[in-house]
């Protein structure tokens, strides 16, 4: 892990220190950035290996690995994992990494909250780790963690997992606040707002959100706490409570979370087209307002996920028409990213490729949303595979894939090496084919009616099952080889010129590559209003 | 916009051990509380939770009590620039928006509770299966009649919003402006006065937080109003709690502030750590407001 940013010097700064306890007690926000992105890859094949447990259960019909208690923890685990401790922190450490970069800041404005803010991760995901070894197992309700599966039949770990996204929950706050003062506070002189790159105006906004919608979590989790323990009644309705209330809270959380996994990808798209397809960004001012139009209405659409609970008609047309709303503005930014590309002098190395399957799947997994936003029709699909289809496509080839691109559009950077453009692109590709093959026919066997979250399945099923595990197999190994190519990466490889790519625009272009330990400790001079 | 000579002075405070220590307190305190809960739900009468969240706690404030000292100190050694401060006024900004939003949950259960759920329960609005648990069910607010009494029994009243409550909302109400005439003194660079209004407001804190710990023995003595008494209980005690537990949290800001004041730490110009404190305290404030007019007055 030290080897990512040691073999640089540097003339006017004391560098890092030595040794394990650089990591511990640094405050710099390039040390952090690596621990976050290390952190996250870790847990992304902590849950990966979950999912294949899944994936492996369902190869054929029958109960054949796991006993379905098990199957349960592990459908749980996957999902809070990759939620909270892969794909979320995968983001911060970017944003971490970049955005002091970007902005012309010399780092993070609260750099040992910054610290602080990573170093609670690891402690709250070994106490939700730890749970799988405890009497009556892990949580076992899915990462939905639904009331009163979560509350009066949920097994005594469920303490344990409530505080520890308490703590994932001061982790996010913090690193956001964090965020949102550095962007505000210490942009380089003369630089607008309207003049930030598009992945520090996402950031901007995924912090305010997480800001706003973290507590809201901790308030849920708190309610679950209370009425474990203490006897309250928020999710029983024999006190005049309601189980239902549980959901509302949650998604009121839970929707605007999923624009916290996917906004900061947006930034990274659009940084990454403009670059290999050489023109500026299309519509750089309605990506902003796209951006923040996307945020708002997230806010108000989050019973969607509830059609079938038995709200009022009243409510499920009002939550139909303004999921429907948020077709508009990220067609916008689908609209751009291909006008972008059009007629650009284009070239297409790995973070090319990761940047247009992002367009494309992301794209797949967003229509299929709008296909679960209308009402009726959700009645048919809720709880089934097509779900399971649709956020996956939006997750994995939409935040996971976006953030494989930034890996490989920033490595140079980060290490001043180019990594092996021919490994990458195989990486690409069997990454491509397994996502595909694992999540496309999860849409037949959904819309064929197989439920979520079961060990077992009517033999109908099989055929679509056995395809969706093979693929699952080989986007997982896939991974490890992104692994050796990073590592290859940081230990050697063809030296980085500072722009890296010929068509890059950006304050972080215009330092060295590596990038010195600390950067910009007097502003950078601007470009000609470039960026915008 | 920072010029460029504030630039230059930025500040990046070299390895810290505090964070890590942070961490580590945190979550034995949550993980001591973790077990300590377990083993009071399951009957056990280990000593693990108590001891591991204590020994959290301890960490915790101690770490924060050097981290606090840490800033104070670099500020004093005129480490830190004008735009510097501005991320500390940002920051503490964010977080009271966090408790905003924090509370904002709360609030929204116990409305969505009370205009819809109740209403649902009681079979309003031909709402089937809701009706034909608990047929003979009435909805009502405040809920005295629980739709599953032997599960929750319920309260035999509630406290209405005339008596500690009213007195309550003066004392928070005063200290608000106390807070703000102890600002007026730094202004003025009259220590005398600093120290005399932030005692009066830290009197006030106490004396609300006493005046809270009445109305909760009242509750649960007189009117059997508990955690388990119903989801009035429940909205109640969270809502109210909460607040008290900021009020104590606010409380003990103003004393560490008192204890600054008194070393001569404020001035005009520098005095961020107190109107930290005092944007805390009139947040505060203003959800006891809320929770004056929504929970006691609208809801009782």
């Amino acid at each position: 892990m030290s080897a990512v940013i040691e073999n640089h010097h540097d003339d006017h700064h004391h560098g890092p220190d030595k040794g394990l306890m650089r990591w511990v007690l640094t405050t710099n926000h390039k040390d952090i950035g690596t621990l976050y992105l290390w952190f996250s890859f870790a847990m992304f094949l902590v849950g990966g290996c979950m999912a294949l447990v899944i994936r492996a259960e369902l190869f054929q019909p029958g109960l054949q690995l796991v006993v379905p208690e098990f199957f349960n923890q592990m459908t749980t685990m996957h999902g809070l994992i990759m939620v909270f401790g892969a794909v979320m922190p995968a983001f911060v450490g970017l944003a971490n990494w970049l955005v002091p970069m970007m902005i012309g800041a010399p780092d993070m404005a609260l750099p040992r909250m910054n610290n602080y803010s990573f170093w609670i991760l690891p402690f709250a995901f070994g106490m939700l780790l730890s749970t799988l070894f405890m009497e009556g197992g892990a949580p076992n309700f899915g990462w939905t963690f639904y009331a009163p599966l979560s509350t009066e039949y949920a097994p005594p770990s469920v303490t344990f997992f409530i505080f520890a996204v308490h703590l994932m929950g001061i982790s996010s706050i913090m690193g956001s606040i964090n965020v949102v003062v550095t962007i505000l506070n210490l942009r380089a002189p003369g630089m607008r707002l309207m003049d930030m790159p598009l992945f520090v105006w996402t950031w901007l906004i995924t912090a305010y959100l997480l800001i706003a919608v973290m507590p809201v979590l901790a308030g849920v989790v708190t309610m679950m706490l209370m009425d474990i323990h203490f006897g309250t009644a928020f999710f029983n309705a024999g006190g005049g409570g309601d189980p239902v209330l549980f959901q509302h809270v949650f998604w009121f959380f839970g929707h605007p979370e999923v624009y916290i996994m996917i906004l900061p990808a947006f930034g990274v798209v659009s940084a990454i087209i403009p670059t290999f397809a050489r023109k500026k960004l299309f519509g750089y001012d309605s990506m902003v307002y796209a951006t923040a139009s996307i945020a708002f209405l997230s806010f108000i659409v989050w019973a969607h996920h509830m059609f079938t609970v038995g709200m009022p008609i009243a409510g499920e047309l009002y939550f139909m028409y303004a999921t429907m709303l948020i077709a508009v503005p990220t067609g916008v930014k689908v609209f751009n990213w291909v006008a972008t590309m059009w007629q650009g002098s284009m070239t297409f190395e790995t973070p090319m490729l990761f940047a247009i399957a992002f367009v494309i799947l992301f794209t797949i997994g967003g229509l299929s949303g709008l296909m679960l936003a209308i009402v009726p029709a959700d009645f048919q699909y809720h709880d089934t595979y097509f779900v399971v289809a649709h956020f996956h496509y939006v997750l994995v080839p939409g935040s996971i894939f976006s953030i494989m691109a930034a890996a490989y559009y920033w490595l140079p950077k980060w290490t001043g090496n180019m990594y092996d453009e021919t490994l990458g692109k195989t990486h690409f590709w069997l990454s491509f084919v397994g996502v595909n093959v694992t999540f496309f026919p999860q849409h037949f066997i959904g819309l064929a009616g197989m439920p979520r979250r079961y060990p077992d399945y009517a033999l109908q099923f099989a055929d679509w099952n056995m395809v969706s595990s093979m693929g699952a197999f080989l986007f997982g190994f896939s991974q490890l080889l992104f692994l050796f190519i990073v590592i290859k990466c940081i230990r050697g490889g063809k030296q980085a010129t500072d722009e890296v790519w010929d068509g890059a625009e950006g304050l972080e272009w215009t330092v060295a590559s590596p990038a010195p330990y600390h950067t910009f400790s007097t502003p950078p001079a601007l470009p000609e209003r470039s960026m915008a | 916009m920072a010029s460029d000579t504030t630039y230059e002075s930025y500040y990046v405070p070299h390895n810290s051990a505090l964070p890590i220590f942070a961490s580590l307190g945190i979550f034995l305190t949550v993980y001591g509380g973790g077990n300590l809960l377990n083993e009071m739900s399951s009957g056990s009468d280990s000593n693990f939770g108590i001891t591991v969240f204590l020994m959290g706690g301890l960490v915790m404030a101690t770490t924060l009590f050097f981290w606090f000292a840490k800033v104070i100190e670099e500020n004093h050694a005129k480490m830190y620039s004008q735009q510097m401060n501005k991320s500390f006024v940002w920051g503490m900004s964010w977080f009271i928006f966090s408790e905003v939003m924090f509370f904002a949950a709360f609030f929204g259960a116990l409305f969505y509770i009370r205009f819809w759920v109740v209403d649902w329960i009681g079979g309003v609005g031909e709402r089937g299966p809701s009706d034909m648990i608990w047929p003979d069910y009435v909805p009502q607010w405040p809920l005295l009649d629980n739709p599953n009494p032997e599960q929750f029994a319920a309260p035999a009243g509630v406290i209405g919003p005339w008596g500690l409550p009213l007195v309550n909302t003066l004392l928070l109400v005063t200290s608000s402006f106390t807070v703000t005439f102890a600002h007026h003194a730094i202004n003025h660079g009259d220590r005398k006065k600093i120290i005399g209004w932030l005692v009066a407001t830290i009197v006030l804190g106490l004396a609300f937080l006493v005046c809270q710990a009445v109305e909760y023995y009242e509750a649960y003595a007189h009117y059997g109003l508990t955690l388990n008494s119903g989801i009035f209980g429940s909205t109640f005690f969270m809502l109210t709690g909460f607040h008290g537990a900021h009020v104590t949290i606010g409380t003990i800001m103003l004393i560490v502030m008192l204890g600054r004041a008194m070393k001569g730490h404020f001035t005009k110009t520098d005095c961020f750590g107190f109107e930290a404190a005092a944007w805390y305290w009139h947040f505060v404030d203003v959800v006891w407001l809320l929770l004056f007019v929504l929970v006691y007055i609208m809801g009782t």
